[in-house]
């Protein structure tokens, strides 16, 4: 049997072309609201639509936040997508009062803020960001394991689109794993053990990111047997 | 660093592409959610249909298109035409469309840009100007609506620094004197609404060759161009272009 993948709506945004792609490669891929469904899949995608606060709040009131921290705890394979990567950290602003933050689902250390506008030369670069970027894979990459597998395949320097406002900076430096550049360097791609969570959006970046949706899907199979 | 992007248009009538396509290995050259992906495998990094379906049964066809193309296209796309509402907007976004185009309705009432860009983000609200240069051939444009029959008498320049100012994501300019031209972009009206505005400029109107594309970027300062008969009609492909644009030393993703 093909190895099961929730892929959460915690948006009720269109979530076909992220389900689509992981099926079209052989996984039973479903969108799903349940907390239970969650719990009882082999691998756990979180989309990414709409802000930090909106998201995380329904998440914590319909009960997805616990099943998602549950499943995580377990070494279910993980994989967030734009404003899903942002969840996994500590604590994010968008769409908090000035000066105030929100926790986030606080698998990985570390937090998001609003993406940089001047480089160090003083350009002014626009924000959102939004169109195909290179992400370059970090030092040592190649002995990441299962991190280096989400990308095989795909080539140091390959372009994937990216839409968003706000970029997720991780404490500790091991658990990045890819960067790509606008203004400055931001985390593209990021894993620590089973979670995996990229800036950008694989199911619009044409094969390549058809590419990467597979591999998480393999990642999964391999983790269950 | 971002690429420039390249990306072809499609007109659609009742879920139908409407121009002449000229496509070898298609399955079928009508549908425009095979042509998108035909796009997408010869590298186009998005792409737009442009809804000219009047009917209100045609609109519903057009948003039963934008839901399949939101499953099988796995690239950007925008859908363009007929918006006269935030709900119309919604639903195209909701059926899956990265990005919805307004012109007319914009120009009837600009407020709608910013209550769309309050909805759905400035990423998803592209307005489209149609420019036609005065008619004594000086540097100035007014915007037109209704398929380019009706002059707004509005500024073209200043239409596109208020749609800017007003929460769009992007324009989408079109010169309708070197529409159907081949002749190349209108390079100076790309010019001076490129410098207008810090929102990206989407170059349309004109391509006939591949210097055409270049053009657009080095000299009309566009972030991306636009074409629909040469790539329909299988005269330069989305490939060719791009690694045109890459030998000018432009960004592309190839």
């Amino acid at each position: 049997m093909a190895a099961s993948i929730a892929v959460v709506d915690y948006c009720k945004g269109n979530l076909a072309s992220v389900q689509r792609g992981l099926a079209d490669a052989g996984f039973d891929a479903r969108i799903t609201d349940a907390p239970a469904d969650i719990l009882a899949a082999d691998g756990v995608v979180l989309p990414g639509v709409g802000a930090f606060t909106d998201a995380m709040t329904t998440m914590e009131e319909t009960g997805q936040a616990d099943a998602l921290r549950s499943v995580v705890a377990q070494g279910v394979p993980f994989l967030g997508i734009c404003l899903g990567v942002h969840l996994l950290f500590a604590w994010g602003d968008e769409g908090q009062p000035e000066g105030e933050r929100l926790a986030g689902l606080g698998v990985l250390p570390g937090h998001v803020e609003r993406m940089a506008a001047i480089d160090a030369n003083g350009a002014k670069h626009k924000v959102p960001h939004v169109g195909w970027n290179s992400v370059e894979f970090v030092d040592g990459f190649a002995g990441r394991g299962d991190a280096a597998r989400l990308f095989d395949g795909i080539d140091d320097g390959g372009y994937f689109y990216f839409t968003h406002s706000y970029c997720a900076v991780p404490d500790d430096t091991a658990d990045l794993v890819a960067t790509s550049e606008h203004a400055r360097r931001f985390a593209a791609a990021v894993a620590r053990d089973n979670v995996f969570g990229v800036q950008f959006h694989p199911e619009k970046s044409s094969h390549l990111g058809l590419r990467l949706l597979e591999n998480f899907g393999r990642i999964v199979e391999a983790r269950r047997s | 660093m971002l690429t420039k992007r390249v990306i072809p248009c499609l007109d659609v009538k009742d879920g139908r592409v409407v121009k002449g396509v000229n496509f070898v290995n298609l399955r079928d050259a009508g549908d425009p959610v095979d042509l998108a992906n035909a796009y997408d495998e010869q590298g186009a990094d998005e792409v737009i249909f442009l809804d000219i379906t009047a009917t209100h049964e045609g609109r519903k066809t057009t948003i039963a298109m934008a839901s399949r193309a939101s499953e099988e296209v796995h690239i950007p796309y925008a859908v363009g035409g007929g918006f006269k509402s935030v709900d119309d907007m919604r639903q195209m976004i909701a059926a899956g469309a990265d990005k919805v185009s307004l012109n007319s309705a914009a120009l009837a009432d600009p407020s709608i840009i910013t209550a769309g860009a309050l909805a759905f983000g400035s990423q998803a609200i592209l307005v489209a100007i149609d420019a036609k240069r005065a008619s004594d051939g000086s540097d100035k444009w007014t915007a037109y609506v209704h398929g380019g029959r009706k002059d707004t008498g509005i500024d073209a320049i200043e239409w596109a620094r208020e749609a800017a100012r007003r929460g769009a994501g992007e324009i989408l300019l079109t010169s309708m004197d070197c529409d159907g031209s081949k002749d190349g972009f209108d390079i100076a009206l790309t010019r001076t609404v490129a410098r207008a505005v810090d929102i990206p400029v989407i170059a349309s109107g004109g391509v006939g060759k591949l210097e055409h594309f270049a053009q657009g970027i080095i000299e009309g300062e566009a972030d991306a161009v636009l074409a629909a008969s040469v790539f329909h009609f299988g005269e330069l492909t989305v490939r060719q272009v791009k690694e045109y644009m890459a030998k000018q030393g432009i960004p592309v993703r190839l």
